[in-house]
């Protein structure tokens, strides 16, 4: 995986947003990497600090007053400090995003083909004309049946799954490098969702881009994610190619995620369990282990140790930001793993319980 | 849409005819002097006070006296004939419309392009400098009358009394054929001073609006496409303007009232200042008459916002 140069280099990057209640630690020194042709997937919560992460690789949170810090190496430039208009030529031409909410993401009061155009001549000195079959191929290319027809129509005249096809022509105007995918598929209907996901993956074939694909669903990355990092408070807390992700997860977190989606080789009898409490505030985050106050394993001194992100014993591309022990830590996963509640993996394990 | 259109115009005019009978008793019914009786000369006579009466009609009922008027309009588009100087109301407001028409017309554009290009500015400078002057300077012309407003200008920069004499001051309008110059000249003030108020309001919508839409998805996907930053505010402003447009509709109601006011000021010669006299003189017809065309730009501007509105909303359709 590092044997290559990265096409996405993100190297301690912090955003930070002054507020008047207080800083907002929205993300707070993450790094990873991204290859052509791959793609990796970013898993959290809301306020996890995925969607701000990816802005600011476009830049797009530079106008919100954000404190921007670390690197973003992208073609052998720092993002961070480009000037804007340099920005504004990868944006939409290397680099290219879509939202989760195809609907509102597309502008109601324009025509289809037409933002479909502006994408185009943004980055190409073509005519109009020129742009416009540029369109009705891009149109064609994500599925879009009678694309003549339906590059003149408005965005309320599209289905969702339709809308979202579109957005994703719209980002593959210019044959972007790296496509960023945020939630793509969280506004959509199950059925059209596996649509979308599948569309991704050919396009990347045929096209050979990267993708970040960022979601709150492990479902999503399973199906999609060749790396997956897993954020958590504006931090990385795990990252490891795919597989190993889902085989031998690490960290407390990502059990929890895992534990809390239904499985269908799963014993009927095995109950979701659901992390308990809510993410922190980004403003005055807990001390120690940020994770510490919902996690069923945490040991006192969690509550004053910063867990830093090291790679797990005798696995080079897995790392974790967690402060049990690794023989512990599979001792425990085993057990959860098979059905047991935590506070039993903990009694099994030969710890003491999680403070109240 | 055409049928829309032709439905809106026949409703119009059910509406005019409605407006028309609502002033007609209102008129009549308000306490005002007796116009027989104001015609009549000191000290009058019961008998002549009963000519006049019946002369001007007045002897007869109120429905009758509505039939008769709206015979008239209907059969010889005739409004009725001035209780004071015998004209006829069409003639009266014939000569005068070209003043008025140059005077709101002129105002409607400027309020229009400088309430909101100041509501664009303001919306992309938000609690900068520029900003806080513009909304100041907005709640100003806001808050102060037309008639005060217009002195104050007057005060300051007409060519006789003014403090900068400059601009050429009250009563010094032309028509349009006669001296266009001078036409332009003598309308910058009052031009100014009747737009103001809704300038205002305008610009405070406009940047409430775009500060609105510019917080949009589609404006980040905007951004994220690598549109230079222009493009970025025209899909702002594209958006924005919808639910202004609406208003403007009923901001020319409010716009021709001003009228009134400052054509008085300014002494020029337009359907206000007749309308303000014929008040003043009880002189219904000519009331009468000003008020239906009132109504009928309001009317029409309406139908015209919603006709736009269709245009400019994809998502907005007739049927």
């Amino acid at each position: 995986m590092s044997a290559r140069e990265a096409l996405l280099r993100v190297e301690d990057l912090r955003v930070e947003f002054p507020t008047e209640d207080g800083v907002v630690h929205a993300v707070d020194g993450i790094t990873y990497e991204v290859h052509s042709g791959r793609t990796l997937g970013i898993v959290g919560e809301s306020g996890s600090g995925k969607t701000v992460s990816s802005l600011t690789t476009l830049g797009l949170t530079r106008r919100q007053g954000a404190r921007i810090s670390g690197r973003i190496l992208f073609g052998g430039e720092d993002l961070v400090q480009l000037p804007e208009e340099r920005l504004r030529a990868i944006r939409g031409n290397d680099i290219a995003m879509i939202f989760q909410d195809p609907l509102s993401s597309l502008h109601p009061l324009y025509r289809v083909g037409a933002q479909l155009v502006e994408a185009v001549r943004a980055h190409r000195d073509v005519p109009k004309a020129r742009a416009r079959e540029r369109a009705i191929e891009l149109l064609e290319l994500v599925g879009i049946p009678d694309p003549r027809r339906r590059v003149d129509e408005y965005p309320h005249e599209f289905s969702g799954g339709m809308r979202q096809r579109a957005m994703i022509a719209m980002a593959l105007a210019n044959e972007p490098k790296l496509l960023i995918a945020d939630e793509p598929t969280t506004a959509l209907d199950v059925t059209v969702q596996a649509q979308i996901l599948a569309l991704m993956e050919r396009l990347q074939r045929e096209l050979g881009m990267a993708i970040v694909i960022i979601t709150h669903d492990l479902g999503v990355v399973a199906e999609m994610a060749d790396d997956i990092a897993v954020m958590y408070a504006g931090r990385i807390v795990e990252t490891a190619p795919a597989a190993r992700v889902f085989a031998a997860p690490e960290h407390p977190y990502t059990w929890g995620l895992l534990k809390s989606i239904p499985r269908l080789d799963a014993p009927r009898s095995e109950d979701l369990m659901p992390i308990p409490g809510t993410p922190p505030s980004l403003i005055s985050r807990p001390f120690g282990c940020h994770f510490h106050p919902r996690c069923p394993y945490a040991q006192p001194e969690h509550r004053r140790i910063d867990p830093a992100l090291r790679p797990v014993p005798d696995e080079p591309e897995h790392h974790v930001a967690c402060l049990l022990q690794a023989p512990v830590r599979r001792r425990l996963w085993q057990r959860v793993n098979s059905g047991e509640t935590p506070a039993q993996a903990l009694a099994e394990a030969g710890l003491p319980g999680a403070p109240a | 849409m055409i049928r829309y259109v032709i439905r809106r115009l026949l409703w119009g005019v059910v509406l005019l005819i409605v407006v028309a009978a609502l002033t007609f008793v209102l008129f009549r019914v308000l306490p005002s002097a007796n116009p027989a009786l104001l015609r009549a000369g000191r000290d009058p006579n019961p008998g002549l006070v009963k000519n006049i009466e019946a002369l001007l009609g007045l002897n007869k009922s109120l429905p009758e006296q509505f039939w008769d008027y709206m015979k008239e309009i209907f059969l010889h588009f005739q409004f009725g004939y001035s209780y004071y100087s015998q004209e006829s109301v069409r003639s009266l407001i014939g000569g005068r419309l070209s003043a008025t028409v140059s005077l709101t017309v002129g105002a409607a554009a400027l309020w229009i392009l400088g309430g909101m290009s100041v509501g664009v500015i303001s919306a992309l400078r938000r609690h900068k400098l520029a900003d806080r002057l513009a909304m100041g300077g907005a709640l100003v012309a806001i808050s102060a009358p037309e008639f005060w407003l217009g002195f104050v200008f007057l005060l300051l920069f007409a060519s006789d009394i003014g403090k900068f004499r400059i601009l050429p001051g009250a009563g010094s309008y032309v028509g349009l054929t006669s001296d266009p110059w001078k036409w332009f000249t003598s309308l910058i003030m009052p031009w100014i001073v009747l737009a103001a108020g809704s300038a205002a309001i305008f610009a405070r919508l406009m940047r409430s609006s775009l500060s609105e839409t510019m917080g949009e998805d589609y404006i980040r996907t905007a951004r994220a496409k690598g549109l230079p930053e222009r493009r970025v505010v025209r899909h702002g402003i594209r958006a924005a303007i919808n639910p202004i447009i609406t208003l403007f509709g009923l901001e020319v109601g409010v716009l021709l009232g001003s009228a009134v006011l400052v054509e008085s000021v300014f002494n020029i010669p337009g359907i206000g200042e007749l309308n303000y006299k014929a008040i003043q003189q009880s002189d219904f017809p000519v009331t009468q008459g000003t008020v239906l065309l009132a109504s009928l730009f309001i009317i029409v501007a309406n139908i015209v916002v919603d006709v736009a509105y269709a245009y400019l909303d994809p998502r907005v359709r007739y049927s």
